[in-house]
């Protein structure tokens, strides 16, 4: 048993400073680590020369007392959706199965600057479209919760599974993620670890392959709250190559009085249409015991309504399946990529490689967005679908900020992330793409579709003895609220997320 | 004289000599033109990216990740393209719009790597100005036009396809993907060839002037595109067809004039006129249907996510704002245009419009003009301009010269301008020096003149000689002018210029003749 397993970021690079353990050998432990749970199939690619190097680099800083922050020599993954450069970044599709980026991810710049040391590549479903972890051509990923790994295992969830498996076997002490309509908050709700989605803009996409531009956000993973700040600050903040990012410059959270979060100034909403159909009991009861939790040690705990909840997955998939088929334009094979061996016409050679290198998710979205695009039915899917997301954005500005008369003021609210627990894979796989996203991302979609910071954390087990997660919302760029609130949560429910058989039967 | 010269440039700078009006004439039918211009804009780097906007660097080597559509790279709007644009907005009198925004417009092509142009359809940078321009027409007095501009837009350019026939295959340069344009959007305000032809013409003159784009048609930094159709007076347009690949002003008047009159020769023989581009071939001075555009498309518009709004400052007080554009600080920065030039040339120094509008049309010609006028005192105006407009461009069309490439310094025409005005040389020995001085520009015009002896004859004897002597081998021209033929005396001049080597005073040998003739 690996003593270090347990420590939080700040202990371990207070570790590190002290002498008493060394990057280099926590590197070493990570990718053994990630080598014996392959079975998990956390990992597209690992990167182990890289990682050694630069574990061997952060040793040097901690000797000379040169470290560069928290984050320098901590074992962290990356969603295989953010260029890496000179390390293939294939969004588990056969299109980029030989993409090799010139430059890397804003985001992968600045954790590599904060001494970050990238471990590999995670797993996810192709271009980041679906929520299990299951349309990868490398394979779906396995939920560490599972009891049994060979036959009846559950998924991970998605798209960004490979990155919560990768957080929740302790290969890393943090992942990055891609969230465009849930693909964080919904794998770490099933495998038992910290997911955050931070407000639209507040991150750069700059290198993270687009699904849907105007709501994706890198996402991150972490065994607990304060980790999830950590990494939040080291990657936060404008980026002039991103002109989406909010101007803004990023003042660091600083969390470190969290104790003295005073609940009675904390007003909790309860949206009563998140209590949908589909909803398990035991989510149920878990979102009820945590809301009479926060109300029973002195938060102001309402019900509130956001009418249009139940259009917002109607209209998450138009505006979803649109900007898919604009962004998928561009994989042609002329400049990068898979390109089909036939060579009779530009045409023929741009069919066949979208035919041989997309799969049927990524195809059947490309034609519906087109179709919704369409001169003749702009109007009345798209435009129409916009006009829907003000309402869904105006719902949360209205509890938010702007209440009507007899209606409360929230500072967050608190729903479900998922409706179950972990579905068993064969169970998840019998339904189509499009069913399975319905359900999976009910809940969290709508802080997409308005941009808010939205997180998952991870509460209890289920009878199953699978993973329970909950999600808390706030207003755009109240991410400090949101995170004081989640870490209160968390050292309430003390949930271990590293407390399951398989991390350790593994490792022994 | 002036308009014909003007029109016989043979560079893509002037007009054509082969203009033709459409031939067959169709009774109470009219000719309906509308032109969509598309400018590259003169920046260093390009429109979402920071790689070079230079024409003619070597293949593929200004280009930007961004530009070759690697996954993950995002549009960053350039300020300087905006400011360009807003400026150009300004100066063709547009609305410019407080906010304006960017589409997604695709189709798939080897040469758009992204698989969409991002450019702006709902919401355009500037909107509602106009265009007023001079039209010459040879043989018919010049006349002013007005072209509602609809739209004013920023937009990608493409990369260029090259195909190789023989070895079947396609080749693409991204050099110029992403590059910076303008698309200007007229209304079809227009009636013919000359009339588009003057708009660009005109056009041009004020991108220059302003410095927005090079307006080089040969590099393709100035597109025309022109749609075109036919109706009966008092009904509404008829179909039209858009002309692409149009390379040069000379084409843009030869391509529409073809067009109308291809579309007058199918409705004579009782035909349809089809919703269609066409292309410009120039070897057979013909439009021709472009295949591969048969097939209607469907660009699927959509907001570019990766862009918010565009906003300017269209505050006509407050400029302070910073990071905003100021609309008001831009159109304080706007120099003269070509139309107030000719204006003030008309006031200043009695030029007639024609005039003007030449002395406008060549940078050049203009610059020699105002020198002269300011460093030669006294010298009228209209001596200036026929030796500017009659001898100089003369000799630069009859040698294919541009204007901009002859060799004559200010100081070269000052001096021989001056000569001409004291009378120390005649026209005939300032059309001799041009010639000498294109070839060998180091030497002085004095010097010149003393070598190779130009100098004039006026001396009265010397010229009555001259003039005796033709007389005596005019005596037919005589006596047609004695019994008041006037034009024969031109014979008699002709023959004294001969007899002097082209040097004696005409002014003087015409008064001599007259005053002799009259006499005997």
């Amino acid at each position: 048993m690996k003593r270090h397993l347990q420590l939080s970021i700040k202990q371990l690079s207070g570790f590190y400073a002290d002498g008493s353990i060394s990057p280099r050998t926590v590197v070493d432990h990570s990718l053994d680590d990630a080598i014996k749970l392959k079975r998990l199939n956390a990992f597209i690619r690992l990167s182990p020369e890289k990682a050694l190097h630069q574990a061997k680099e952060s040793d040097h800083r901690y000797e000379n007392k040169e470290q560069l922050g928290v984050l320098d020599g901590v074992p962290i993954a990356i969603k295989d959706n953010f260029c890496t450069k000179e390390l293939t970044t294939t969004c588990a599709s056969r299109m980029l199965s030989n993409f090799v980026p010139p430059f890397n991810a804003t985001v992968c710049e600045r954790l590599a600057n904060a001494g970050a040391v990238l471990i590999g590549k995670t797993n996810m479903d192709q271009f980041a479209m679906g929520s299990g972890t299951v349309d990868s051509i490398f394979g779906p990923s396995k939920n560490i919760w599972s009891n049994d790994l060979v036959d009846k295992w559950h998924i991970a969830g998605g798209s960004s599974g490979g990155s919560a498996t990768a957080v929740a076997a302790g290969i890393c002490y943090a992942a990055i993620g891609s969230d465009t309509g849930g693909s964080t908050r919904n794998p770490a709700a099933y495998c038992g670890v910290v997911g955050l989605k931070p407000t639209y803009g507040l991150i750069s996409r700059h290198g993270l392959i687009p699904l849907v531009n105007s709501m994706d956000v890198p996402g991150i993973f972490a065994r607990n709250v304060g980790d999830c700040l950590d990494v939040l600050n080291a990657i936060a903040g404008p980026d002039d190559r991103d002109s989406t990012t909010i101007r803004k410059p990023f003042r660091k959270i600083d969390m470190s009085f969290n104790e003295e979060l005073d609940l009675r100034n904390v007003r909790i909403g309860i949206p009563k249409e998140y209590h949908c159909e589909g909803l398990s009991n035991e989510v149920l009861e878990t979102w009820m015991k945590v809301a009479d939790l926060l109300e029973d040690s002195g938060a102001h705990v309402h019900q509130v309504s956001l009418p249009n909840t139940s259009a917002s997955i109607f209209v998450y998939s138009i505006l979803n399946q649109c900007e898919v088929a604009s962004n998928m334009a561009r994989y042609d094979g002329i400049e990068y990529g898979h390109r089909a061996e036939i060579e009779s016409s530009t045409e023929e050679l741009y069919a066949n490689t979208r035919a041989e290198g997309f799969n049927t998710v990524v195809k059947t979205r490309i034609l519906t967005g087109n179709y919704f695009l369409l001169r003749k039915n702009y109007h009345k899917y798209f435009e129409k679908a916009l006009r829907v997301r003000r309402l869904i954005s105006e719902d949360f500005k209205r509890v938010f900020e702007t209440p009507k008369n007899d209606e409360n003021i929230v500072d967050v609210l608190l729903t479900p992330t998922t409706l179950t627990d972990a579905p068993l894979y064969n169970d998840f796989v019998s339904q189509s793409n499009r069913d399975q996203c319905a359900v999976q991302d009910f809940c969290t979609q709508p802080a997409n579709m308005a941009g808010i910071p939205a997180i998952s954390i991870p509460i209890r087990l289920s009878k199953r003895g699978l993973p329970i997660g909950l999600q808390l919302m706030s207003k755009s760029l109240n991410e400090e609220m949101l995170l004081r609130v989640a870490g209160w949560i968390e050292q309430q429910v003390e949930f271990d997320c590293l407390a399951n058989e398989q991390i350790y039967a593994a490792r022994s | 004289m002036y308009k014909k010269l003007l029109l016989s440039k043979s560079t893509s700078r002037g007009f054509s000599t082969q203009i033709q009006t459409a031939k067959t004439n169709l009774k109470n039918w009219k000719s309906v033109v509308g032109l969509e211009v598309h400018a590259q804009l003169l920046t260093d780097s390009k429109l979402f990216s920071g790689s070079s906007n230079e024409f003619g660097a070597p293949l593929n080597s200004a280009v930007s990740h961004f530009d070759a559509s690697i996954p993950g790279t995002l549009p960053v709007l350039n300020r300087k393209c905006v400011e360009i644009g807003v400026k150009t907005a300004i100066a063709l009198g547009c609305r410019v719009n407080e906010v304006s925004m960017f589409d997604r417009k695709h189709y798939f092509y080897a040469d758009l790597p992204v698989g969409y142009q991002i450019t702006q359809q709902r919401a355009a940078l500037a909107n509602d100005g106009e265009l007023t321009f001079p039209v010459i027409v040879p043989g018919k007095k010049t006349y002013y036009k007005k072209a509602r501009l609809l739209q004013l837009q920023l937009e990608q350019d493409s990369g260029k396809s090259l195909h190789d026939e023989e070895l079947k295959r396609s080749l693409v340069d991204l050099n110029r993907a992403g590059a910076p344009l303008i698309e200007l959007v007229f209304a079809p305000d227009l009636e013919t060839g000359e009339e588009a032809a003057s708009l660009v013409k005109e056009l041009i003159l004020i991108l220059k002037s302003l410095r927005s784009c090079s307006c080089k048609m040969e590099e393709g930094a100035l597109r025309v595109d022109a749609n075109i159709s036919i109706h009966r007076s008092g009904e509404p347009f008829g179909v039209r067809t858009e002309v692409k690949n149009i390379g040069s002003v000379r084409s843009i008047s030869q391509a529409i004039t073809f067009e109308i009159q291809r579309q007058f020769e199918v409705k004579l023989n009782g035909g349809v006129i089809t919703n269609e581009t066409r292309s410009w071939d120039a070897t057979t001075r013909s439009t021709v249907p472009m295949r591969d555009k048969e097939v209607l498309q469907d660009y699927r518009f959509m907001p570019e996510p990766n862009l918010p709004p565009l906003r300017l400052n269209t505050s006509a007080t407050d400029t302070s704002c910073s990071d905003i554009i100021s609309v008001a600080s831009i159109s304080r920065g706007i120099p003269e245009l070509p139309e107030d030039t000719r204006s003030n040339l008309i006031k200043k120094y009695q030029l007639s419009q024609d005039v003007a509008v030449i002395l406008v049309n060549e940078a050049k010609l203009l610059q020699y003009f105002i020198s002269i006028m300011e460093h030669v005192p006294g010298i009228p105006a209209k001596l200036v301009t026929n030796f500017l407009i009659n001898d100089l461009l003369t000799f630069c069309n009859k040698r294919n010269v541009d204007i901009e490439d002859c060799q004559l310094s200010y100081i070269h025409l000052e001096d021989i301008l001056s000569a001409l005005h004291a009378g120390t040389i005649n026209l005939q020995a300032g059309r001799e020096l041009i010639e000498i001085i294109h070839e060998n520009p180091s030497q002085k015009v004095q010097t010149l003149i003393k070598d190779h002896n130009l100098e004039q004859i006026t001396d009265e004897k010397m010229i009555e000689q001259f003039c005796r002597q033709a007389i005596e081998q005019h005596e037919q021209a005589v006596k047609q002018y004695q019994s008041g033929k006037k034009k024969a005396l031109f014979a008699i001049v002709g023959e004294v210029s001969k007899l002097s080597k082209q040097k004696a005073n005409m002014k003087m040998v015409v008064a001599f003749l007259e005053k002799i003739l009259k006499s005997e």
